[in-house]
């Protein structure tokens, strides 16, 4: 079937099987391995990415629902030479280990943060990243960066 | 997956015609349990029939002494949402944000998995499910494992629940997925005292040992007095029947106390 979605601002015209998987279409067809898939079986949250403004499984979406939507991947949001406060962040409070989970750990905190109705503490940090499995288990540090960027975004 | 053919109709008459011509079709909602299904082949529905491009599924209406949920209303838009902060707050404990914003009322409760969330509201309000066939009271609506009074190829259209004079949700959630090892959901509506439980049993139930309880007092200290055979409750690794009959306590007990 033919699909177009926009991924990272770029539109795209793709013809995929009816059965696709978002997170394979964007890493198979589209070369944006940055969308890691971890458990595949939509616990584990590597493969988050932002559709239509919302944090979602991109291993639990089928690429006919993601028809017509926009999508950001990890490599739509910084470069090296420009990171995205969240990425900087995690670089500056060492909130990575491997780096498996990271892609879904700042897909999601970006959202977290985007959304927050005022100032996230702790707590709601920790209860908004219930869906990010680190199998490093480095969850301390990710919770700093996650604390950090959020002034950094507002004042971004 | 096994191969099967997406469709995505722009209404429901076009979803209901090619339901009528598949060989062995599924609606799909959010996909938050469909897909799993589906890629661990425990399904192979011949055509996958998508209701996300249908506009007029999704969205909260309040009319007054009732609200209304489109079905294919995400979790995450319910958990924002303020005219019954009881449902709000069980939306919002549903799975995970990533979940939320894709999972669906309509999806969910078609799918009467026996830990979901919404059933336990939907049963303990006096809520009623339109479709596009008919609507059924929410007290009906359950009637097994993974079982509903839905017809084939029969559409959830929304969800109507009346306002309650106050309400609560109590839930011990399976620490790994989210889901619900028990949740009870107690909702007073004037004099009355309606209680939900989901979790324990095949599908969500009506506990009316207690609302009999509770309307004589209505105070945590009455869920000791009230009668309940966990006998037939679900006993799996995660909690044995007797395990669930006792949680069902300590949450109906957790529910009516945040209410007194």
């Amino acid at each position: 079937m033919e699909i177009s979605i926009t991924v990272n601002g770029r539109s795209e015209a793709l013809d995929v099987p009816d059965n696709a998987l978002l997170a394979d279409v964007l890493r198979e067809r589209l070369g944006l391995t940055g969308t890691h898939v971890g458990c595949d079986t939509s616990q584990c949250g590597a493969c988050v990415v932002h559709m239509d403004g919302a944090a979602v499984k991109s291993c639990t979406v089928l690429a006919g629902q993601a028809n017509g939507a926009e999508v950001t991947t990890i490599e739509g949001i910084g470069n090296p030479d420009n990171l995205h406060p969240m990425q900087a962040a995690f670089r500056e409070n060492h909130a990575l280990q491997c780096g498996f989970c990271t892609p879904g750990m700042i897909m999601s905190a970006i959202d977290l943060v985007q959304k927050a109705d005022g100032q996230l503490d702790e707590g709601d940090v920790r209860d908004g990243l219930e869906g990010n499995l680190c199998r490093c288990t480095g969850y301390h540090n990710i919770v700093k960066a996650v604390l950090a960027a959020q002034d950094d975004m507002k004042s971004a | 997956m096994y191969q099967f053919n997406y469709h995505r109709p722009a209404s429901l008459d076009e979803a209901a015609s090619l339901m009528a011509g598949a060989d062995d079709g599924t609606y799909l909602s959010g996909g938050m349990t469909l897909i799993p299904t589906l890629k661990q082949r425990l399904a192979a529905p011949s055509d996958v029939i998508d209701l996300g491009g249908i506009g007029a599924l999704s969205g909260i209406t309040d009319n007054g002494n009732t609200i209304s949920v489109g079905a294919m209303t995400r979790h995450a838009e319910v958990a924002a949402s303020n005219a019954i902060p009881a449902l709000a707050d069980l939306a919002g404990q549903i799975g995970d944000a990533h979940v939320r914003n894709r999972g669906t009322i309509g999806g969910s409760i078609a799918n009467s998995d026996p830990a979901a969330d919404y059933p336990a509201a939907v049963v303990a309000l006096d809520s009623t499910i339109h479709t596009t066939e008919r609507s059924i009271a929410g007290g009906d609506f359950f009637q097994g494992l993974f079982e509903t009074a839905l017809d084939e190829g029969e559409i959830i259209t929304s969800v109507e629940f009346t306002k309650p004079t106050s309400a609560a949700y109590a839930k011990f959630p399976n620490p790994a997925s989210r889901y619900a090892v028990v949740g009870v959901f107690v909702a007073r509506c004037g004099d009355a005292t309606c209680v939900g439980v989901t979790g324990a049993g095949p599908c969500a139930f009506r506990w009316s040992e207690l609302e009999a309880e509770l309307a004589k007092s209505f105070s945590a200290s009455a869920v000791a007095n009230a009668a309940l055979d966990h006998s037939e409750f679900n006993a799996d690794i995660h909690a044995s029947a007797e395990f669930r009959g006792n949680l069902v306590r300590v949450m109906a007990e957790r529910a009516v106390a945040s209410l007194t």
